[in-house]
């Protein structure tokens, strides 16, 4: 398999990688990387756990190749706390308890971020559709819609 | 809205009862929690597994010489690698481990049993050369006739699954081998004196498919062998020193030479509760001397990780004008996939559990069929024995005008009674969960067109048995506390807030970890709603003996006698003949302990017993399209007896999450097999699970009815909601349309079709 030699910036860090063109952007931050905390749940784009943000939008790492974001701006859940302190949807997942096994919360986390981007006073229909692509097992999806809402609304109030 | 009802009065707790920070939580919501497939070792292997595209198939041989010569195959692995075992041997328990089948099962041995079955393994330095090199594996196969119904399955003349199976339990003992692995029977009373009691009598039968876990995290494993023997494991699992027993008695290793880690768990659900790549891992490093990571696909996963059973049923029911059941009779047949042991003395105890039925029998029947072994699946054995009854219930009330929720109350069971199966019934709460149902807004509120409301109650006797814990005391008073149970979904939360309850101190000062087999008593599976049980248990004795040793320092320090000194608020105190002696904190006894006598801890390790019935009540409102037969869930109400919800959030967590799987099984999830018997839907495109558009928000109302064998009060909480919700579902569903829907999922074709023959008997 040929090889790929790759630049990009990852959580606000210039990484080079060298790729094989078989290789999915998640095989490249889990394997390559060490960045795990992108999740693998079914490597077809059918569950969303290995949402990250690619030049801006939300999209499914495992079905974006790695040779494909040469020069490319990455953000990953490794790179969503800031100085420490925790973004408002992660604060908020802990506090409704949005969270069990965990597994999918990356992958939320990610899509709902950048969904509040483009509509920072969704509905709580607008939230279902936006992470109508990121399955939970666990949760039965409750809580996490109400995080996403309260965070949103937090959000909304430190911007005024 | 969310509520908790605690009808004894509420509680004076500090931290039981309290959301508590979730220890995890930071870890969880950062992606640094480290679950199966996020142990990164050096020099580590990939391991891929070779599976059969055949569901029923003699294995006659399997070439390995073209995979081993390939450049970067470090091992091959086959059957011939996994040590047989002898076929367990009668009497059985209502559990049988056989080894025989789990060495079967893990890797194929004489047959192929169902589409998906492991047949060999590689070890190679990338992923890449090992999906090439198992391709070069040439198995040469005699295909035999598949059987995929459980009912076909146990007839006289079906094609058998393992020529030396003999049903078990009939006499005389059967001298043809057979599918049908066991039957197992509960009765009481005299069913005909019952059914000519009953003004109405319903018989009918019902199906369900088998549905998968769905876990989000696929099954994920690290084996390092090193030169003097030992096993390390990292795995994601439900119960790491259940798999060190499985792993020890398959290979024929030493115990103590396994020292197996549990990951975080991405969910479980029952899944992950046996072994399935992990003995191919241990031979692959075994074999190569290095690290072998092994990780399923999502195909995989569902091809050949055990679904939960899917099920025939047939069941008659009794009952007079007032309500009361007279007599109910049921048979099941589960299919427990290509190896014995569906959990059919849950069925047998589920059937007619919620209710004070005089004059009842229930048979269930464990069949072999061409599919992956099943496993647990929340309350195995529970959810498909509750939906026909329940159905059935729903149609005997509704035919004799009665509401469904008082001709529950009728007949529900309270202490003192007696389940099928012969458990006799402690302080329960189902009389006042269905009271809780009664005074909620849900029960009475208007509903529009093409809606229907559903409601459904289901028991699980929840899980009790070996824990252990260990509570560590540091020296600047803050505390480490170590339990064996993998957290699914928040456990170490209660954990903490028991400990810190019982020691009156913030919670923030105890750090709860999972221990590995090598640091910890054995502790049997987070499973079975037995953890915030037996483990909380384990982790308040261990707790008790911490204090009782800082009582017995304070005393040794005041020179008085033990019994002197009493341990409140988080201290040491000592009784009111001492007027002048100062308490002694936390704090200060903890800096003082390794200087006047050594480090404090402590430890337990318990058979937990005592645990009682949980009963869970669901209402659930669809609406049905008359154009398509698409059910969209419009309101869900959770009414659950936890005992006492240690931690609430989490405990609404399970009821919400268990509310959501049963909607998903009622409407949509199943297995779909071609004609050959392979799998079609092998992907999360194709199994539907529920998406967070599909599902409104989920009430729920905790009932707090404590059980008094436990220190808290707790009762499992985990598997009840999956016990009714699919039921509830589909009486919703048959109210909206107005027919009983007997085959589970009830897809838009299904209701389509039902509709379009309404109609046609309508002209
Ligand atoms: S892993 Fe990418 S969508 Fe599931
Ligand atoms: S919390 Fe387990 S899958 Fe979402």
């Amino acid at each position: 398999m040929a090889r790929h030699l790759i630049n990009a910036m990852v959580n606000g860090d210039r990484v080079e990688f060298v790729c094989g063109t078989g290789q999915t952007l998640l095989d490249v931050l889990r394997g390559e990387l060490h960045l795990t905390g992108t999740k693998n749940g079914c490597g077809t784009g059918d569950c969303g756990a290995c949402t990250v943000v690619l030049n801006g939008r939300p999209i499914n790492a495992c079905l974006v190749l790695g040779a494909e974001v040469d020069g490319s701006e990455i953000e990953t859940i490794e790179g969503m706390a800031q100085g420490g302190e925790l973004h408002p949807l992660q604060q908020k997942f802990l506090d409704h308890a949005a969270l069990q096994c965990g597994i999918c919360t990356p992958g939320i986390l990610k899509m709902a971020q950048a969904y509040l981007e483009t509509n920072p006073d969704p509905t709580e229909t607008e939230v279902r559709f936006a992470l109508a692509g990121n399955l939970c097992r666990c949760t039965g999806y409750d809580k996490i819609v109400r995080a996403v809402l309260d965070a949103a609304a937090e959000m909304r109030a430190s911007e005024t | 809205m969310n509520e908790i009802k605690t009808p004894r009065g509420g509680s004076n707790y500090q931290w039981v009862g309290k959301n508590t920070p979730r220890p995890d939580g930071v870890d969880k919501v950062t992606g640094r929690a480290r679950y199966g497939d996020d142990m990164i070792v050096p020099g580590m292997l990939h391991g891929k597994i070779l599976r059969s595209p055949h569901a029923h198939a003699k294995i006659l041989s399997i070439d390995t010489s073209k995979a081993e010569a390939l450049d970067g195959v470090k091992a091959v692995v086959t059957s011939a690698d996994i040590p047989d075992h002898p076929m367990a041997q009668p009497p059985y328990p209502p559990i049988v481990n056989d080894f025989h089948d789990i060495s079967r099962n893990v890797m194929a041995r004489e047959k192929v049993l169902y589409d998906g079955h492991a047949v060999a393994a590689v070890a190679a330095i990338s992923e890449e050369i090992a999906r090439d090199a198992i391709k070069l594996i040439k198995v040469e196969y005699k295909v035999l006739q598949h059987i995929l119904d459980p009912r076909e399955a146990a007839q006289p003349d079906a094609v058998v699954l393992h020529e030396d199976l003999f049903t078990y339990g009939v006499e005389p003992k059967p001298t043809k081998p057979s599918n049908i692995f066991r039957v197992m029977h509960g009765e009481r009373g005299d069913l005909n004196a019952g059914f000519a009691e009953a003004d109405l009598v319903i018989e009918r039968e019902f199906s369900s498919q088998p549905v998968h876990q769905g876990y989000i995290e696929p099954m994920a494993c690290i084996a390092t062998t090193s030169e003097d023997g030992a096993v390390e494991l990292w795995t994601s699992t439900q119960g790491h020193f259940v798999q060190r027993t499985l792993l020890s008695k398959l290979l024929n290793m030493e115990m103590a030479k396994i020292r197996v880690t549990a990951s975080e768990i991405g969910g479980g659900f029952g899944g992950k509760t046996t072994v399935y790549a992990e003995p191919l891992a241990i031979r692959l490093s075994q074999k190569t001397g290095r690290p072998v990571r092994m990780t399923m696909t999502r195909s995989e996963v569902f091809r050949a990780t055990g679904p939960t059973v899917g099920s025939k049923t047939r069941i008659k029911v009794g009952m007079k004008k007032d309500g009361t059941i007279t007599a109910g009779e049921a048979e099941i047949w589960y299919q427990a996939g290509a190896f014995k042991g569906s959990p059919i003395g849950r069925a047998v105890d589920t059937f007619f559990s919620p209710y004070t039925v005089a004059n009842c029998k229930a048979a269930a029947y464990d069949v072999c069929v061409n599919r992956p072994k099943v496993a647990a699946y929340r309350a195995p054995g529970a959810t498909m024995a509750c939906y026909p009854m329940e159905s059935v219930v729903n149609e005997l009330a509704k035919e004799l005008g009665l509401d469904p929720v008082e001709v529950r109350l009728k007949n529900a069971v309270k202490e003192g009674d007696e389940s099928l199966m012969g458990t006799k019934h402690g302080r329960i709460g189902l009389v006042e969960v269905l009271e809780a149902v009664k005074e909620h807004p849900h029960y009475k509120a208007p509903l529009g067109d093409n809606e229907g409301r559903g409601f459904a109650v289901g028991y699980w006797l929840h899980g009790g048995g070996l824990s252990s814990a260990a509570v560590n005391l540091m020296d600047d008073g803050t505390l480490g506390v170590a339990t064996g149970n993998p957290d699914i979904g928040g456990s170490r939360s209660s954990m903490r807030a028991m400990a810190a309850e019982e020691l009156g101190v913030n919670v923030e000062l105890l750090k709860p970890i999972i221990a590995d087999t090598g640091s910890l008593g054995f502790s049997y599976l987070t499973a079975g709603s037995r953890t915030t049980y037996a483990t909380g248990m384990a982790v308040v004795n261990a707790t008790r003996e911490v204090i009782d040793k800082l009582r017995a320092l304070a005393a040794k320090k005041w020179d008085i006698p033990v019994e002197d000194v009493r341990w409140d608020a988080g201290q040491a105190i000592a009784t009111d003949n001492y007027k002048d002696i100062k308490p002694l904190s936390l704090k200060e006894l903890a800096g003082m302990a390794t200087s006047m006598g050594g480090p404090v801890a402590g430890h337990s390790e318990i058979n937990a017993s005592g645990q009682g019935a949980t009963f869970c009540a669901q209402l659930v409102d669809v609406e049905i399209d008359p154009d398509t037969g698409f059910t969209s869930t419009k309101r869900h109400t959770v009414f659950q007896d936890a005992g006492r919800a240690i931690s609430p959030d989490y405990v609404e967590g399970q009821m919400q999450g268990g509310a959501v799987q049963g909607i998903g099984w009622a409407l949509n999830e199943e297995y779909i097999y071609d004609d050959e018997a392979r799998l079609q839907n092998t992907g999360f495109l194709d199994y539907r699970m529920p998406v967070a558009s599909d599902v409104p928000m989920i009430d729920t109302v905790i009932i707090e009815v404590p059980n008094p064998n436990h220190p808290y009060g707790v009762r499992g909480v985990g598997e009840p909601p999956l016990v009714s919700a699919p039921a509830a579902v589909a009486n919703a569903v048959e109210n909206a349309i107005g027919q009983t829907m007997s085959d589970l999922p009830l897809s838009p074709p299904k209701i389509l079709a039902a509709l379009h023959a309404q109609a046609a008997g309508d002209d």
